[in-house]
């Protein structure tokens, strides 16, 4: 297990997640947004979002990942999602602003799931490792 | 038959000593759960609760067990989360899995 | 039915397989069989959502399960007193397998569920008050909103949990006068 501190995985996985970690981020954001006539819905596609960037972690072993993402900006869009989807819901009950809110609400949604399980896992993973 | 399921998770959790066992059990408890909502739900020849783009179809599998047990995942995976960071804490303090050794209350 | 009955002997085997194995890896690993059974229970029962949830969040689970047991060895750990033990939790078992069997027998035929008034109402009237196709998402989105603004805030309180939880201390002196 002591690759796995130092730099991540082997190369295999390495180049494999190169390749293929672009392709299910947008299938993250396809499975978000086609909620309307196809399974899918905001909740699933948020957390395949979440996926692409654990994958990034698990790849890389633990600093590279962090290099591309803040962790103040994590928590920062965690946040900001969660209130902003608040405000949405408690602020339009059935049909106030109308097709144009629900969308939007849906797409935060997907924000609020997805940042907020990758921010747990990210720093779940990150505070066990600080100990060893 | 999926009450053997459910009743599988019940043992694992009420006879096992190691936390992760204890943990799967009721991850093994949540899906047995799941299953039976989705199951009472179901409708002989039904089709899945998705209209397709101009086709009026009679029979229709239960939509509303569907919505709540979606929820209901989202929910068991954050009840598993937490567990197990809990668990990796209790790791850390207490070196080991046993529940029968952690029983030092401190603080 | 009868693949309902395949999958459903497939997932109680992988339990077992889950619950009695002494190796930690195998076990999740076992766990992880047990929630792609389930997955593809679900798109036998004709949900295809709750099969691409539940797919999703089993992977995430496996992630999480195999980062908590993969680093830390596993104590062999001695059962005593097991004798009292066993019984009372098979008894246990037994009685709440009798109550669940006496409360089957009350429930609906299984594939000819009586539709509620509530579930006929969505039905109906899904396609013509929301512009989605999606009858479940337009349950879980349009109205049931609330119940997905708590399944939201579930996961944030989720996060915080963990972040609180997964928190070092900063100064290292606090952080461990135990012992």
């Amino acid at each position: 297990m002591n690759d796995n501190d130092r730099s991540g995985m082997t190369l295999i996985v390495k180049t494999v997640t190169r390749l293929t970690l672009g392709f299910i981020l947008i299938y993250g954001i396809y499975i978000g947004m086609i909620g309307h006539s196809s399974p899918g819905g905001g909740f699933a596609g948020g957390v395949i979002i979440a996926l692409s960037l654990v994958h990034i972690m698990l790849a890389f072993g633990r600093d590279a990942a962090l290099r591309r993402i803040h962790r103040g900006t994590l928590r920062v869009l965690t946040g900001l999602g969660a209130l902003v989807f608040l405000y949405i819901v408690l602020c339009n009950p059935n049909t106030a602003l109308g097709r144009i809110a629900l969308p939007i609400c849906e797409m935060l949604i997907v924000g609020a799931g997805l940042f907020a399980i990758f921010v747990a896992l990210v720093l779940l993973s990150k505070g066990h490792r600080d100990s060893e | 038959m999926c009450l053997i399921l459910f009743s599988v998770g019940l043992y694992c959790v009420l006879r096992k000593r190691n936390l992760i066992k204890i943990i799967i059990g009721i991850g093994i408890m949540e899906y047995a759960a799941n299953l039976f909502f989705i199951l009472i739900g179901y409708r002989q020849e039904g089709r899945a609760p998705i209209y397709a783009h101009d086709q009026v179809i009679k029979n229709m599998v239960d939509p509303l067990p569907q919505a709540v047990v979606l929820t209901s995942i989202v929910l068991g995976l954050a009840l598993m989360l937490l567990l197990v960071a809990i668990s990796i804490r209790i790791y850390e303090k207490y070196r080991t899995f046993d529940i029968t050794k952690i029983n030092r209350l401190k603080g | 039915m009868l693949e309902i009955h395949l999958i459903l002997l497939f997932m109680i085997a992988a339990a077992i397989i889950a619950v009695e194995v002494r190796d930690m890896l195998s076990s999740v690993v076992a766990v992880g069989a047990v929630g792609i059974g389930l997955s593809l229970a679900f798109l036998v029962l004709k949900a295809p959502d709750l099969a691409i949830m539940q797919l999703v969040v089993e992977i995430l689970s496996l992630i999480i399960l195999v980062r908590a047991t993969s680093h830390r060895d596993l104590p062999f750990s001695a059962s005593g007193r097991w004798v009292f033990n066993t019984v009372s939790t098979i008894s246990f078992i037994l009685i709440f397998l009798a109550c669940a069997y006496i409360s089957l027998l009350n429930l609906p035929v299984f594939g000819a569920p009586q539709l509620r008034e509530l579930s006929k109402f969505y039905i109906d009237e899904a396609r013509t008050l929301t512009a989605t196709e999606n009858i479940v998402e337009s349950i879980a989105l349009r109205f049931r909103a609330y119940d997905s603004l708590g399944e939201a805030t579930a996961i944030v309180v989720a996060t915080i949990g963990v972040l609180a939880i997964a928190r070092r201390v900063s100064i290292k002196g606090k952080a461990d006068d135990e012992r």
